[in-house]
């Protein structure tokens, strides 16, 4: 990726911690607009603790954390959705006793364009067909490969620039783990950045244009997808092998 | 049947029975004057022969023996429940209203007494709704705030002969300020350790108005309070001052039916589901929730300043622990998060004791056991929340 287009989303030797405890001890990281970016790495390597310091969660304790150049720092996590950078959080964390329809529009929670939102709406279940079918039930009755879709679904509702994914391919069927990381790319080619936490590594490289690999808490290393895929140390460690 | 199944359900009665020996002889058999087993044995042998007969019509109907009676029996139950859905709601609503204005011209000085109990507990039962039924808030020192409305007109009207009608707002507000001196430290919190707080500040409340001499005449409390007027009249008249508390029920009933349903009610609900996801979806926790802790406040602010003009004395041993807990049970037991669901609980929490007034020692001996089955069979309540097809997004 050149180096004269900014990023869309930087992260600039970012700390964070529970409390005593350094989850992030210093990463730095560029997301540039239109990119599918992956992070890998093991358990506790501080995946999902980066996502979390994105959206303001955590508090990163030093660093800055750019979006659109500004710094985001200090902004409440309620309002980055409403500057389009939205999260898909761990776990799915749908509104369970909410149904599939009110989970969507809580996704547009803080949007009053109507007429957007209906046509969002429209595009997610064209997405998610299985949403529409299921559109009065209880988000709780859902698959955990609905559930990860609504997840989806819900955070597409908020029309979002730059989508943080973490972890979707988590406890899901082969064939549904595919099935949703097509789903990852066509929204990517509908215009959106999207940033890709997985343990999956041979799946998340395929899909993005650029890795970057995390241990406990610091990056290791940072590439063009294809050839983090044939590095010998990352195949070794990641990928099985 | 089969015998086996039978076998098993015989036995768990049996176990049952048992059970319920061990933990009724103590409660019967152990006097000032020595150990007794006469009074045990016979309570028990009364509810032991009711529970076999019980099971044997539960068998007979199982074997089907009994379909002459119960097929007509579900066909007129499915025919009631059919035109209850075809009845347009608003005619079903006016009758309820009709039936609640007609109430008092019908009826004598205790029926009066009782209905005002049971609506201003509805205020209540409402109130506490929206923190816990909606926003998912566990708050066990509610009743602080129906102190605080209730001292509020206490005061404003003894000190400065404020009238009643000037005071309800004012009652509101206050108690939503105690509302947000409370929400405000705890919004950090969740699950046990909100209860905890919350338990301290309701206890907080009430050591306040029993030991502020000054202010709150302590433990004497505060008598004199003036009743309500219209137009120079009082409201002397016990089914007066009914219509005052129908009218606050209702505004009650209206604003947290709208409140259930807006955008608001929406986010609360997300609130409760999950905060972390609800603040990923650009809701701001720390205002709804400090709104929350607010509305519900004020709701109980009515209801106390209503309760001050009605005793015409407030003390402080009305808002002990034990109310809130009450208020929380009518909740629970109605169905969390749905109005006619907390308006049931609170009739069967406030009305059935005094219909059992008869069992007298034993009233809270039944009460603790209908809660616990209850529990145990409705866990989401007697009207549970229903909460599919109801949105205005869903119309079409």
């Amino acid at each position: 990726m050149a180096d004269n287009i900014t990023p869309i989303l930087e992260l600039k030797n970012v700390v964070s911690a529970y409390g005593r405890i350094k989850a992030l001890k210093g990463i730095s990281l560029k997301v540039f607009p239109g990119e599918i970016v992956t992070i890998i790495g093991a358990n506790g390597a501080g995946k999902s603790t980066t996502l979390m310091t994105i959206c303001n969660i955590i508090t990163a304790v030093e660093g800055d954390i750019l979006y659109k150049g500004e710094r985001i720092n200090n902004i409440a996590s309620d309002i980055l959705p409403s500057m389009g950078l939205c999260q898909v959080p761990e776990g799915r964390r749908i509104f369970p006793r909410l149904t599939v329809m009110e989970n969507l529009d809580m996704g547009a929670f803080f949007r009053k364009d109507a007429a957007d939102i209906k046509h969002d709406l429209e595009r997610v279940f064209e997405l998610f067909p299985k949403l529409r079918e299921r559109r009065k039930q209880l988000g709780g009755t859902l698959s955990g490969g609905e559930q990860q879709m609504l997840a989806m679904g819900r955070a597409l509702m908020s029309s979002p620039k730059v989508l943080l994914l973490d972890e979707p391919s988590m406890g899901l069927a082969p064939l549904l783990v595919k099935q949703i990381f097509d789903i990852i790319r066509m929204i990517n080619s509908q215009g959106v950045t999207v940033v890709l936490v997985e343990q999956n590594a041979n799946l998340a490289l395929q899909c993005a244009q650029r890795g970057y690999v995390l241990e406990t808490g610091t990056v290791v290393m940072e590439d063009e997808a294809d050839k983090l895929l044939t590095n010998p140390d990352i195949r070794k460690a990641y990928l099985g092998e | 049947m089969t015998t086996q199944e039978s076998k098993k359900l015989w036995l768990s009665c049996g176990v049952g029975l048992i059970w319920f020996l061990i933990i009724l002889w103590p409660l019967l058999g152990i006097t000032p004057e020595g150990l007794e087993f006469g009074k045990t044995f016979k309570v028990f042998g009364y509810v032991a022969v009711g529970v076999v007969i019980l099971m044997l019509f539960y068998q007979v109907q199982q074997a089907g023996k009994l379909n002459f009676v119960g097929t007509p029996l579900k066909a007129t139950s499915v025919g009631i429940g059919k035109i209850y859905e075809i009845t347009p709601r608003w005619i079903l609503l006016g009758i309820v209203l009709a039936l609640a204005i007609a109430f008092p011209l019908v009826t004598g000085r205790y029926a009066h007494d009782v209905s005002i109990s049971v609506l201003i507990y509805i205020c209540l039962g409402l109130g506490l709704n929206i923190v816990v039924g909606l926003a998912g808030l566990l708050d066990l020192g509610y009743i602080a705030f129906y102190g605080v409305g209730a001292y509020t007109y206490a005061l404003m009207s003894l000190h400065f002969g404020l009238s009643f009608w000037l005071c309800l707002p004012i009652a509101g507000v206050t108690a939503a300020i105690a509302g947000c001196i409370i929400g405000y430290p705890t919004l950090r919190m969740r699950g046990d350790y909100l209860a905890i707080v919350t338990l301290g500040f309701g206890e907080i409340v009430r050591l306040i108005l029993n030991n502020w001499m000054g202010l709150t005449n302590g433990p004497n409390g505060i008598m004199g309070i003036l009743r309500p007027e219209i137009f120079g009249f009082q409201l002397n008249k016990l089914w007066m001052l009914y219509y005052v508390i129908l009218g606050i029920a209702v505004f009650t009933i209206l604003a947290v039916y709208r409140l259930n349903f807006s955008r608001i009610g929406r986010a609360w609900e997300a609130i409760r589901e999950d905060e972390t996801a609800a603040e990923l979806m650009g809701v701001n926790t720390f205002l709804l929730k400090l709104l929350a802790y607010a509305m519900g406040a004020t709701f109980a602010g009515f209801a106390g300043a209503f309760f001050a003009a009605r005793m015409r004395f407030v003390g402080p041993e009305s808002f002990s622990f034990l109310e809130s807990a009450m208020v929380l049970a009518m909740v629970v037991l109605g169905g969390m998060g749905s109005i006619p669901g907390v308006i049931l609980g609170v009739l069967a929490l406030v009305a059935l004791p005094e219909v059992f007034r008869e069992f007298e020692l034993y009233r809270m001996l039944v009460f603790g056991g209908v809660m616990t089955l209850m529990m145990l069979i409705r866990p989401a309540g007697i009207w549970p929340a229903k909460r599919v097809g109801r949105r205005s997004e869903e119309a079409d």
